[in-house]
């Protein structure tokens, strides 16, 4: 049980939180032809773009209002109703998913109203949705902006349908969190397709930024879960929704169309993957198959030869809420303490994470508390702290933009459980010390180390 | 605001800018900002391209004053070097929330400036403002100056908010914080006759020091390099140099501008990529020198080392010209590195098919123009799709280009280089040409690409294959149909920022008789906007025989057919 904390500095340093529009825009680049846009000054989408772009080495649609000083000032249904008809001809996406910034929440458009005004005067773009998503820059952090974002989509696009209705029997739906990788995805689907189940995602990254040579160019998303499969979710048998962000969502789907819903706050662990077999066991009404048998076996061995490396760790986690809880109790379950731990927002697995205290604030707070740990869990910005501290890096979440393959890194599962485990104990091994004459000596001063490391707390 | 809108005035005004030169004081006033398009806009803004500017001085704790997007989806994100302090890579920002929106943030951007020094003790700090706050009316002069009197260390306010325009913009207004606060403000310990400014250089990948030993060897110190590995005492010093150069075209030139005002620093424009620009460089600086009082026999020695560099850097280009010469290079970049890394192909051999000119200047363009013949190939907003018939077309080997078309360029199996500031070779000096030469030949001969580019066995055809035969067929429904190829060309887009369509350009110039781009522009909009397309409506004017011609057969086809 940790008790949560705000810090009461003024200035941010070393920024750990990302915004929410850019959350949002992710999670609209999971929908096939889709462009997002931001309702903005162009300096928000573009670092926006850049971001991603360095993040998965991929082309990235994101497209601007391009809100000048004056345009803000007097209100941007003009750039809005110019932007989509821009996009529409030019991209001719199916779906444009509109997120709001910093400077149009200040000013307090009201883009529902322009798209209402937007649809009466130009009836020749009714065949293009619209989604709009309010994610003002100054509330909130990049999952918030991410589960707000898959929740109007549930809203707005889903068809309702009746509690009575049939449904296919062995079709589930997926509603991943923001800190869910395209390589999750992939091994998501790979273990429900095992048991003969239909995975319908939504977002679906594994589709459009997993890093593939599409069969043509398109300026839009390359890939992704399409409308038609959006709308169509209500008619599946279950909804399996990853990290605590997803309840809004999974909640709103169930209200309009009775798809009941499991969510599994993290699927990183083997009891939690324990769960999701057993009920994918439950909905297909199929035995576990053998190759998924096998994989817990290994994961079950994986365990018990890494236990020895992880025992009394200590390791520093900054993430996003959902991504700190899943890898704190995974450490917590091979023996390792989560000894500091810094986030960017408010949740409710915050308070129980098994820490002392779980900090809102940025990686300057996660620095000064990992002196002395074994271990830096935090996505790349992470590098200066850790190359001050001495300590070895594991990056995980966005940004990872100094390192390749961020789309595949793969945690969820038996097998994703597997990798991540053996690959921090090898991070330990490296970085065991090799004893020396004076390793024993002076335990006093190494008390000291300590004592030290605890008042810069 | 008023101060800051007098200051884009007076940045637009610049008379160092012969583009501005040649512009109506009605039009001057409108600035050279391009308008930019919603929902057809790419590029930074005027927030990105002030920090840009000035975050490489290593030692100054640079702060954002805005919400989370500004600094917290950006930062550490800039591929400068520094010989010294790091706090230029630590993120500052106050991460204003709804309360500060609603109440104002301009004390909490006080109590941060405190931390900020309390903690890390730099020689100065620089407050970036940015759109949120400057809409709600922080003033963040006014905190700074309060803030400089209140801890004794320069608090430079660096007012270029996101919306005020695009990332040039930024550039300048940065120059124009350094102007105000900080150029003049210190005094060196000493001078020599050989002190020198670089103005506009950002030693992305340490690129600078592949030109420093050789200003070192003929004695010449770079006082101040703006921005680039600087320390703030550098620049506070900067007013003391002898003579300066102006390196990224004209993103600086205000600075270099008024600093010659000033202080009288005289100064000129050149650059250090490829080996006769080099040489060209250090010849106008000793030149200037020479010209400020240094012993007239700094030229005898530039001369000496360009001789010996030269011949060093052509010796180890020669086994990679073999190789080299003849192969296409697709340049798609903007402003400083389209003139530049023109040149410095061509030295080794290459040929140069294309180049896209977005972010330039129209000096740029001449200056392309100039380098690559009549036929330079300018390419405008391209979309991937377009990248990859171009590629095709072009029969070019390998494309150069920034980090954002990479993807679009691997995915169509072509090798690829990032020449602009997110990559991680530096080409300057007579080493870095040696240095780009050796990366284009790594790329180009890469086993990699006889490899992707086959299908695999099961597969019919490859997506290429298909693409190649939607351009073929297309090629070929537009040879045969006239009207069809008539259509096509009328919906060309010809000027972007007014969305006017080459359709619209030819029936008024058939339906007003006009014969000048400036009445075709008058009519139609096309050319209002950022005027790049200028260039277009006078081709298109010129050859109307063609067209019309066209145009009035189809029509009389269109007459019999009724």
């Amino acid at each position: 049980m940790a008790t949560v904390i705000t810090p009461k500095k003024s200035c941010t340093v070393n920024p750990l939180k990302m915004s929410q529009p850019i959350g949002s825009a992710l999670a609209f680049m999971g929908i096939r032809n889709c462009m997002p846009l931001f309702h903005g000054s162009q300096g928000c989408t573009s670092f926006g773009l850049v971001l991603f772009v360095r993040h998965f080495k991929e082309a990235i649609p994101l497209q601007t209002t391009a809100m000048s000083e004056v345009a803000t000032v007097l209100g941007g249904l003009e750039n809005v109703e110019q932007a989509i008809i821009t996009i529409a001809n030019r991209q001719k996406p199916s779906i444009i998913g509109i997120s709001s910034t910093g400077v149009t929440e200040t000013k307090g458009d009201d883009v529902d109203a322009f798209i209402k005004l937007i649809r009466e005067k130009h009836p020749e773009l009714d065949h293009i949705t619209l989604v709009y998503v309010s994610t003002p820059d100054f509330k909130g952090a990049f999952q918030d902006g991410w589960a707000k974002t898959v929740t109007r989509l549930v809203e707005q696009l889903v068809e309702p349908v009746p509690n009575s209705a049939p449904r296919l029997p062995n079709r589930v739906n997926l509603l991943p969190g923001a800190h869910v990788t395209p390589g999750d995805i992939d091994e998501l689907r790979d273990v429900l397709e095992a048991f003969g189940l239909e995975v319908l995602v939504l977002p679906d990254l594994s589709g459009s930024l997993d890093g593939h040579i599409p069969d043509d160019f398109t300026p839009t998303t390359l890939g992704g879960i399409s409308l038609e499969e959006i709308a169509g979710l209500g008619r599946s048998a279950h909804t399996i929704a990853v990290g605590e962000q997803m309840r809004a969502a999974a909640e709103a789907l169930e209200a309009k169309t009775g798809v009941p819903y499991t969510l599994f706050d993290r699927l990183t662990g083997l009891e939690p993957n324990d769960r999701l077999i057993s009920l994918c066991a439950r909905i297909s009404r199929r035995p576990v198959p053998t190759k998924i048998r096998r994989q817990r076996g290994q994961l079950v061995d994986a365990m018990l030869d890494a236990h020895f490396h992880f025992g009394g760790k200590k390791i520093a986690i900054g993430a996003e809420p959902d991504l700190l809880w899943t890898l704190s109790e995974w450490a917590r379950e091979l023996g390792a303490e989560t000894a500091a731990a810094v986030t960017t927002t408010a949740s409710p697995l915050l308070d129980r994470i098994a820490t002392e205290e779980v900090l809102i604030g940025d990686l300057e707070d996660l620095e000064a508390r990992a002196a002395g740990c074994d271990l830096l869990m935090t996505h790349s910005h992470g590098r200066q702290a850790a190359e001050r501290l001495k300590i070895p890096f594991y990056r995980i979440g966005i940004p990872m933009f100094d390192r390749l393959g961020a789309a595949h890194q793969t945690i969820v599962g038996y097998r994703g459980t597997r990798n991540l485990t053996f690959e921090i104990a090898n991070m330990f091994i490296a970085n065991g010390h090799e004893p020396t004459p004076e390793t024993w000596y002076r335990p006093k001063e190494t008390e000291h180390a300590g004592a030290a490391a605890v008042a810069a707390h | 605001m008023s101060s800051l809108s007098n200051k884009i005035q007076d940045v637009f005004n610049e008379p160092g800018c012969g583009k501005n030169q040649a512009k109506s004081e009605k039009e001057r006033k409108k600035g050279c900002t391009k308008q930019l398009q919603p929902g057809g806009a790419a590029g930074g803004c005027a927030f990105d391209g002030a920090k840009i500017a000035l975050q490489p001085i290593t030692d100054v704790a640079h702060l954002v004053h805005g919400p989370i997007a500004c600094e917290g989806n950006s930062w550490d994100n800039r591929g400068s070097k520094s010989s010294g302090s790091n706090l230029w890579r630590t993120g500052f920002t106050t991460d204003i929330n709804e309360t500060d929106v609603v109440f104002g943030g301009e004390k909490r951007l006080f109590k941060s400036i405190r931390e900020v020094i309390e903690k890390y003790d730099p020689p100065a700090v620089f407050v970036y403002q940015t759109c949120v706050p400057a809409m709600i009316g922080d003033d963040i002069e006014a905190v700074c100056k309060a803030a400089s009197k209140k801890f004794g260390k320069p608090v430079v306010p660096v007012n270029s908010p996101g919306f005020v325009g695009p990332k040039n913009l930024g550039n300048k207004l940065a120059g124009e914080a350094l102007l105000d606060y900080v150029i003049g403000t210190e005094e060196p310990e000493y001078t020599t006759p050989y002190d020198i400014n670089i103005i506009g250089e950002y030693n992305l990948s340490g690129e600078l020091w592949q030109v420093k030993p050789l200003l070192d060897e003929l004695g010449i110190r770079i006082l101040a390099c703006i921005s680039g590995d600087a320390k703030y005492r550098d620049i506070a010093c900067s007013h003391r140099a002898r003579a300066a150069m102006m390196v990224c075209s004209k993103s600086m030139i205000n600075i270099a501008r008024k600093m010659e005002e000033r202080y009288g620093i005289p100064f000129f424009e050149g650059s250090f990529y490829g080996i006769g620009d080099t040489s060209d460089a250090l010849r106008q600086i000793s030149r200037l020198l020479i010209e400020r009082g240094a012993p007239a026999e700094l030229m005898a020695r530039t001369e000496a080392l360009i001789a010996r560099e030269e011949a060093r850097a052509w010796a180890a280009i020669e086994p990679y010209k073999k190789r080299l010469t003849g192969k296409k290079v697709l340049l798609i970049t903007g402003g400083v590195k389209s003139w530049s890394v023109v040149a410095a192909l061509q030295e080794s051999g290459m040929e140069v098919v294309g180049t896209s000119v977005k972010k330039s200047t129209k000096e740029d363009k001449e200056r392309i123009k100039e380098l690559m013949g009549e036929d330079a190939h300018m390419i405008e907003d391209m979309t991937p799709r377009e990248m990859y018939k171009m590629l095709k077309e072009a029969k070019a080997d390998i494309m150069l280009s920034g980090g954002r078309s990479q993807f679009v360029a691997l995915k169509a199996k072509m090798p690829w280089l990032d020449i602009n500031q997110e990559r991680h070779h530096a080409y300057m000096g007579y080493v870095g040409m040696v240095e780009l030469v050796k990366e284009i030949d790594k790329a180009l001969y890469n086993p990699i690409w006889e490899q992707v580019r086959k299908r695999a066995p099961w597969e019919e055809s490859t997506w290429e294959d298909v693409a190649d035969s939607a351009i073929a067929a297309e090629a070929a429904a537009l040879a045969a149909n006239p009207e069809l190829a008539r259509e096509k060309r009328r919906s060309t887009p010809v000027c972007n920022c007014k969305s006017v369509l080459r359709g619209a350009i030819e029936d008024a110039i058939v339906e007003h008789g006009l014969t000048t781009a400036d009445a075709v522009s008058e009519k139609t909009l096309a050319g209002t906007g950022c005027g790049s397309c200028k260039g277009k409506l006078e081709k298109i004017l010129e050859t109307m025989d063609h067209w019309h011609a066209e145009t009035g057969k189809t029509g009389t086809q269109a007459q019999q057919a009724a």
